[in-house]
């Protein structure tokens, strides 16, 4: 097998306020193949959209990756000096936001914005930026891109501008395209069309791509494979056939039954008592053990690493075969 | 585009008769101006014909009239203390001050922009803190009091710089210049330091605000994700989001500059209209202070028709909206 685009090794990201220091990212491991869509969902400020920040690194003080490692292709990234990963942004890994709306710098057209980034990073002159504009908005399926291109952001529509934004995300060919919450701005009926764009280019090119969103529909429409995660950790990773039908984690088993079905029988909808725990206040152990229906006395103290089952892997003690005889005490 | 233009300029229109107004009434409630041409000792009938020769025994809406018609061709009538022509009197001044005001927000803007951008992106360095307590003593600092602190420095102390008046100046035609010798341009120097550094620390405080506002944005965020240079991010897509706010403010200031050059002209001496204008108070020199007060006016309205336009220029949004009003 060839190594991964993307590989991410005990991530940490934490956050130095006044009183205290709030880890955002609580050690997390996942790896991106090539063409490879991964979906990461999770309940706002789980760490999905910090994850994609510090894979591109774009992570501001008083934010900072505290430990582990980002690889991309093989090469280490997370600790390269501010010059060397603005070379790398933009060109081999694309990000997208969630808001089109506002991604855009308003005073100045789209294709100077598109040829600005094409110059940035490969060394074409502008002619040749100019027409690989138009040919990067025609293939984001922008109609008449030759005339398009001299318009400015707010004459599109959001659906529109949410392309533009794609065309500036893959205009070098890059490895990687982060994308975070793309649909989330857009109605229903763009939505379809945007993420059927995204999982096409990942497809034509061969591009891995890290989607970020909290709507399932999207996951189980996109992704080959899917992280679940909560408060800073990935709860469970795997197939997103496999962890749609048959979710380990109890949390994804919520997450899960929390989706209403067309077949529709009256039943009444899975819900998961609580709220996720503050970044300031997360519980010792399991983080998801106040919540957790099936929880027991270790999860209280042991904080569970993932553990592979099947074609998935989960961080639960449940599936943890083997229980180690001492539990261990992590709290401090 | 046209539309907006003919719209904006027929609201101008609107204020300068207003203003036009305002003028005239001052020959009115300002004392009889008769009383300021005449001596003490002049014979009643003497002080009837001299009335009679300003047209001052006409009904108010004939003198006003009349008062109108002629300031639209420049003519603002005869000063009482000099018998000259006020046009041409203001004439002569409005070089000077327009030289002046023109240096001081060249000097405001330039100083202005760089020490705002500076201030806001190395916000943490000692110098941008150096400059947000600079802008502090410049904003609250009176004019005439920094003019002579200025003056006692670099004139009396040091002596490098011409404590007042213009120095030499070279005739081009009506318009006098003193930027063309040494004299002329060291003697710029002080008054525009003292006329601009409201408008610098002003313009500072606002670029530095504005920028740090725009940095935050998602455009901004979404151009470091792209990869661009930070040269590019700062300078291209940051500082051109800064500036339309900047544009209106400096331009208005422009119109302020002018109008408050009389402090500055005061201590300095500068042969301006601003000069003119404290003497015509003085001496109660109604059509001098009324020519002053619409020229003023039109310098603002003339300002504010430009700044509207230049807008549309900066932001292309404003430019549909106007094409399509809503």
């Amino acid at each position: 097998m060839t190594s991964p685009v993307l590989s991410v090794r005990n991530l940490e990201v934490e956050f130095h306020t006044r009183r205290s220091v709030l880890h955002a990212i609580n050690g997390i491991s996942f790896d991106i193949a090539k063409g490879e869509v991964l979906g990461v969902v999770g309940e706002s400020g789980a760490g999905k959209s910090v994850t994609g920040l510090a894979v591109i690194g774009l992570i501001d003080p008083p934010g900072r990756i505290a430990g582990g490692e980002i690889h991309l292709s093989g090469m280490r990234i997370d600790h390269l000096p501010p010059e060397e990963i603005r070379r790398i942004r933009g060109k081999r890994i694309g990000m997208i936001f969630q808001d089109p709306l506002t991604s855009l710098n308003p005073l100045y057209k789209i294709g100077d914005q598109i040829v600005e980034t094409i110059r940035t990073h490969l060394n074409l002159s502008e002619t040749a930026a100019r027409k690989r504009a138009i040919d990067l908005l025609a293939e984001v399926g922008i109609p008449a891109p030759e005339k398009r291109i001299d318009a400015y952001p707010h004459e599109f529509s959001g659906g529109m501008r949410q392309r533009v934004v794609i065309a500036l995300a893959i205009c070098a060919e890059p490895d990687l395209i982060i994308a975070d919450e793309p649909t989330t701005a857009l109605d229903v009926s763009v939505q379809a069309q945007i993420i059927s764009l995204i999982k096409r280019l990942g497809r034509d090119h061969g591009t891995a791509v890290m989607l970020v969103t909290h709507d399932m529909g999207v996951i189980a429409e996109t992704s080959d494979r899917v992280a679940v995660m909560y408060s800073g950790r990935i709860a469970e990773i795997g197939p997103v056939q496999d962890v749609v039908q048959n979710p380990l984690h109890p949390y994804a088993k919520g997450l899960m039954g929390a989706i209403p079905t067309l077949a529709g029988e009256d039943k009444r909808l899975v819900q998961i008592p609580g709220s996720m725990p503050r970044l300031s206040a997360i519980p010792n152990g399991c983080s998801f053990n106040p919540r957790c229906g099936f929880v027991f006395d270790r999860c209280r103290v042991e904080r569970p690493e993932p553990i592979a089952h099947g074609t998935q892997a989960v961080a639960c003690h449940l599936y943890d075969s083997a229980p180690k005889s001492a539990i261990k005490e992590t709290a401090a | 585009m046209l539309a907006f233009t003919l719209r904006r300029a027929i609201q101008a229109i609107g204020v300068m008769i207003a203003v036009g107004v305002i003028s005239f009434s001052m020959f009115r409630f300002a004392g009889d101006p008769v009383n300021q041409i005449v001596s003490l000792d002049t014979p009643p009938a003497e002080r009837e014909a001299v009335r009679k020769s300003l047209g001052l025994d006409d009904p108010v809406p004939v003198q006003f009239a009349r008062y109108f018609g002629n300031a639209v061709q420049f003519k603002f009538g005869v000063s009482y203390q000099f018998r000259q022509p006020v046009s041409s009197l203001l004439a002569e001044r409005m070089p000077a001050t327009l030289e002046l005001a023109i240096c001081a927000t060249i000097f405001a803007m330039v100083f202005g922009i760089l020490m705002g951008v500076y201030s806001a992106l190395k916000r943490d360095t000692v110098l941008a803190k150096i400059f947000q307590a600079v802008s502090l003593i410049g904003i609250s600092l009176p004019t005439f009091l920094i003019g002579i602190l200025l003056i006692y420095l670099f004139s009396v102390t040091l002596g490098w710089l011409p404590s007042f008046g213009r120095g030499d100046v070279v005739r081009l035609g009506w318009w006098t210049t003193g930027l063309l010798t040494l004299s002329g341009l060291k003697a710029l120097i002080l008054p525009s330091i003292t006329l601009g550094l409201f408008q610098l620390t002003l313009i500072m405080r606002l670029v530095r605000a504005e920028m740090l506002e725009v940095l935050r944005t998602d455009y901004i965020r979404f151009a470091r994700a792209r990869g661009l240079t930070t040269r590019a991010i700062h300078f291209g897509h940051a500082l051109k989001n800064t500036l339309v706010p900047v544009i209106t403010v400096a331009g208005l200031q422009f119109g302020s500059v002018i109008a408050f050059a009389i402090i500055t002209e005061t201590v300095f001496q500068w042969p301006g209209m601003g000069l003119l204008f404290v003497q015509a108070v003085q001496n109660v020199d109604i059509p001098i202070m009324a020519a002053y007060l619409l020229m003023v006016s039109l310098i603002f309205v003339t300002i504010n028709l430009v700044v509207d336009i230049l807008y549309t220029v900066v932001d292309p949004r404003l430019r549909s909206t106007i094409r399509r009003p809503a």
